[in-house]
């Protein structure tokens, strides 16, 4: 069964899911952290919108691994997280810095089936 | 006519700096789409970075972060850019460019924004190796490369960008000397006075100022090793910058037979035109009225006045206005109008500080009616005020002393109504040429009600950010106008402030932030309000934070500090700096196991560094089962109890100090709050435990304890103040109980008890009538509450280390077992850092 899956219209360019996690392992409205090849991938849980979104691990700001330990949460209306480093925001659909700064992030289209989660790669 | 022409007009931009992006920037909003074909030449790498805040460069802001607009950006305006492309020719006859590559291309319109380059004196031995100039990002590179091999660095050069120059060399580690020719720093902004302030301000920072200074030679074989000067003195140096001022770029505009002034700079007229009509020049390379302008906000206006003409209006550059202001290394120096005009012209007013540094200088017209100029320096809050009283022709005081020094009694009015009594069309961003009608109007129309949606509406503080605070003025008081009620609100997702909601959750039970933003709130929740929130069920149910970890800041979701590279670091609670043998023993075991970098902290106990997320409950669980409990040091909560060694072991001590340290942090251990939380306790008035610099401070005297409240160290420090006298050891605490309590309920988050005391309506006396007189007669709740925390304390890394489920959150990756790759160590001085 597919249950949710995030708005991001790439998911018609997914060339492989890649099967991460039972869906368990990812705290409720937070976000954890999936290793993918030699990619770290922040994966989230927006339980409050029952929506899944992920991204690239590393802040742009710093280069820093950290993203997954970020707030979730939304600048009116839009899902974001914020880097735990310096409070950079980043929108969880399109990647876009909600700073005004000119660095973004990379996402993944996300789908949950039968209790495992799946990232979306497009290679 | 049609709305858009046939062909459209080729525009073609010489140079990238921020004058050349600002030109194009406002191109773009101007003119209909389609209507010009803007082709812009840089012959830098990297396209228009902000040039003003280039220090930032040293202290870890990246090239991105400076840079104006990304290469993607001049994509979306169909702007044609050319990196790293050196303009060699223009032949003016036929319009056409030629570049170093051997492009041609042809032009309507030519807009010469070439800028300048550093002018470096003819001294002798200029060109040694480890001398630089500071004018490009390429230059901070070469200069960060050379640091490591120099100790000692001099710029020669005390204006604004020599000072700059100096806090970068600073930044590097360097021991820094200024060298300036003229008899002060900031010639042209500053007299002697000021001067000689900024002097001794700079000096207490560590940097060697020398005025009069005329350098003969630079020596040293390859690398600079020593400066000799006229009056025979020698400075040995190892780095030098160069910074002694700009030189136009006017080569090209020489080459192409444009008139230039006798001393460089290219001659243009009102309209920015130069002597061919089609040719422009705007910014640092311009020479308009005898005129060269070395700063950005000019640059800027220039651009606006051609753009206008451009598009059909009607606008002419009539010079600008020099006045500034900068924070130099820590200190606001400011200048604006007339800084200089003295007796008979005008008369002057000076304010003079010696001990706190401060300098001020206002020049009145000699009819005491309009202020004509002035200096500011160690304090500049008025610094828009006065520019904006300047510029309008605002009629001063009748007591003009009060401009600098503020309404002294008496009416409160007379100082001037602020901000509100400017006149509609008053400049507020001189950067970006904003007026206050412009900005007061977009207030309403728009309906914005933050200062971020007026910078992105009307770009007004988006430049060197001086106006801000006016900005913040001008909003509350156009709300206000407009009968909306001024509210601290949480963010967009509460519309009540940090006590109200704190009310909400006691009167309706909540316990959760779920329940609470579903019922009293909007939206999913940000970055601000969760840990806001998640501080306040702590502090009212004092619950394990982690039964909700997603909504609790990264250090309290792992009960640990987060460090560069991604590690924690861990700080066991040593209450009041008293350890035995045994624990220390077993803090270096521990250490030593998991090979941690150890340091002392300013609160008298142990940090362990570079601990890896996944190994946080083992070494938890080795220090709880040795009877150590969290420090709390990565919470806004009660941090330590400092203390002296006190009347045990000390001839002077009067009380036992460590003794009551404990007791208290042991009280107040894991206790929530708006902020973090310091304390104190000395045994003496010598106070080796710098209580006055905490959020409450203890001394002991004859009789008992002096409690002092609301003070901090940090970045803006300030001494607690006197609360109570010869208290005996249970009315301290009972105060400090009241005391607490009361800050946690009212303040707002992130406001430390200084900042909350220093905003609060009858300061200190009401405080004391609250907590001590009970006026509010609230002090048996406020007890009670802090009762119930004291009781309900538990140690959270005891109950995670216990629960296996906690346990299992504390992993890098939820699909391996294996850490972080990422994370990678190098040793200094025995032990080990991240490398980043």
């Amino acid at each position: 069964m597919l249950s949710t899956q995030n708005p991001d219209t790439r998911s018609s360019e997914v060339t492989y899911w890649f099967k991460a996690a039972e869906v368990s392992a990812f705290p409720e409205d937070g976000g954890a952290c999936v290793k993918y090849q030699d990619q770290q991938i922040a994966v989230f849980n927006f339980t409050r919108r029952n929506e899944w979104y992920a991204c690239q691990n590393m802040c742009p700001h710093k280069q820093q691994m950290i993203l997954a330990r970020g707030l979730v949460g939304d600048q009116c209306g839009e899902p974001k997280v914020a880097c735990p480093f310096h409070k950079k925001t980043f929108s969880l659909i399109t990647g876009e810095n909600l700073n005004g700064e000119c660095y973004e992030i990379q996402t993944y289209p996300v789908k949950v089936e039968d209790g495992f989660v799946y990232i979306g790669i497009s290679e | 006519m049609s709305s858009s022409p046939a062909h459209p007009q080729r525009i073609v931009v010489i140079g990238n700096g921020m004058v050349g992006y600002k030109f194009c920037e406002k191109l773009v909003a101007k003119a209909q789409p389609g209507a010009y074909q803007i082709t812009v030449f840089g012959e830098e790498p990297r396209p228009a970075y902000d040039r003003v805040h280039l220090s930032a460069y040293f202290s870890g802001t990246t090239a991105e972060e400076l840079t104006m607009a990304p290469v993607s950006w001049y994509e979306e305006h169909n702007i044609n850019l050319h990196l790293g492309e050196l303009v060699t020719g223009i032949n003016a006859a036929s319009k056409i460019i030629t570049t170093h590559k051997g492009l041609e291309v042809s032009y309507d319109k030519l807009i010469l924004a070439t800028g300048s380059s550093a002018f470096v004196p003819p001294i002798n031995g200029v060109e040694k190796e480890g001398v630089f100039v500071y004018r490009t990002i390429e230059d901070l590179d070469a200069m960060l490369a050379y640091a490591p091999k120099a100790r000692t660095a001099a710029v020669i050069g005390g204006g604004l960008l020599g000072l700059e120059a100096a806090k970068a060399a600073m930044d590097m580690g360097l021991t820094t000397h200024v060298i300036e020719f003229a008899s002060r720093l900031m010639p042209r902004q500053l007299d002697e006075a000021g001067s000689e302030t900024l002097k001794k301000k700079l000096e207490s920072l560590g940097i060697s100022i020398h005025l009069n200074k005329s350098t003969t030679a630079i020596l040293g074989d390859p690398g600079v090793r020593k400066m000799t000067f006229a009056d025979g003195s020698e400075l040995n140096v190892d780095m030098l910058i160069v910074s002694a001022g700009i030189k136009p770029r006017d080569e090209l505009a020489v080459k192409a037979g444009l008139s230039v002034g006798p001393r460089g700079g290219i001659l243009v007229n009102d309209a920015l035109q130069t002597s061919d009509p089609d040719i422009f020049a705007i910014g640092e390379s311009a020479l308009h009225g005898g005129m060269i302008y070395g700063l950005v906000a000019p640059g800027y206006d220039m651009a606006e006045t051609v753009v206008t003409n451009l598009v059909g209006g009607e606008k002419t550059f009539k010079g600008f206005d020099m006045s500034t202001k900068l924070k130099l290394i820590g200190v606001d120096v400011a200048s604006f109008g007339d800084p200089f005009i003295s007796e008979p012209n005008a008369r002057t007013i000076v304010f003079e500080d010696r001990i706190k540094g401060i300098y001020k200088r206002v020049n009145i017209s000699e009819d005491g009616k309009y202020l004509l100029g002035g200096i500011l320096v160690g304090e500049a809050a008025n610094y828009n005020m006065l520019l904006q009283t300047v510029q309008n022709r605002i009629i001063v005081p009748p007591d003009a002393e009060d401009l600098i020094l503020g309404s002294r009694g008496g009416s409160s009015e007379s100082a001037g109504a602020g901000v509100l009594s400017l006149p509609e069309e008053a400049t507020i961003c001189s950067c970006e040429g904003v007026s206050k009608g412009t900005i007061c109007n977009s207030i309403k129309d728009e309906k914005l009600c933050d200062v971020a949606s007026i910078k992105k509406c009307t770009k007004a503080g988006t430049s060197c950010g001086g106006c801000v605070p006016m900005l913040g003025d001008l909003l509350n008081a156009t709300l206000k106008e407009m009968g909306q009620e001024v509210k601290q609100v949480l963010c967009e997702h509460f519309q009540y402030s940090r006590h109200e909601i704190l009310d909400i959750v006691k009167v309706n039970n909540i316990r959760t932030f779920d329940e609470l933003i579903s019922h009293h709130g909007k939206g999913d929740g940000c970055e601000v309000c969760k840990p806001a929130v998640a501080s306040i069920l702590a502090s009212t149910w004092n619950e394990l934070i982690l039964k909700q970890a997603t909504i609790q800041d990264t250090n309290d979701r792992y009960l640990a500090n987060i460090q560069k590279g991604g590690t924690y670091s861990v700080v066991p609670r040593i209450a009041g700096g008293e350890i035995t043998p045994e624990k220390l023993i077993v803090i270096g075991q521990v250490a030593a196991k998991y090979g941690l970098y150890t340091k002392i902290t300013g609160g008298q106990r142990i940090d362990m560094f570079g601990a890896r997320v996944d190994q946080l409950p083992d070494i938890w669980e080795e220090l709880v089962n040795a009877g150590f409990e969290s420090g709390h040091a990565y919470g806004k909560s009660l941090r330590t109890v400092k203390s002296c060694v006190g009347s045990t072991w000390c001839r002077y001590g009067l009380h036992d100090s460590v003794g009551f340290a404990i007791q208290i942090e042991e009280r107040y251990r894991g206790l929530r709050s708006p902020h973090k939380l310091k304390g104190g306790v000395s045994g003496c008035v010598r106070e080796c435990a710098e209580a006055q610099s905490k959020d409450f401070g203890i001394i002991a005297t004859e009789k008992g304890w002096n409690l002092y409240i609301c003070g901090n160290g940090g970045a803006k420090p300030q001494h607690a103040q006197l609360f109570a006298t010869d208290l005996d050891t249970e009315t301290c605490l009972r105060y400090l109980d009241r005391f607490l309590m009361f800050y946690i309920k009212t303040a707002e988050p992130l406001n430390r008890t200084a900042t909350w005391l220093n905003k609060m309506e009858g300061g200190i006396d009401y405080l004391r009538q609250v907590i001590i007189e009970d006026s509010l007669g609230i002090c048996a709740d406020l007890e009670r509450e802090m009762e119930f925390m004291v009781d309900t304390y538990a140690c959270e890394w005891k109950e995670v280390v216990n629960n296996p489920e906690l346990r299992k959150r504390f992993q890098h990756f939820v699909n391996t077992p294996e850490p972080d790759p990422s994370i990678n160590f190098r040793p200094e001085r025995g032990q080990k850092v991240p490398v980043i």
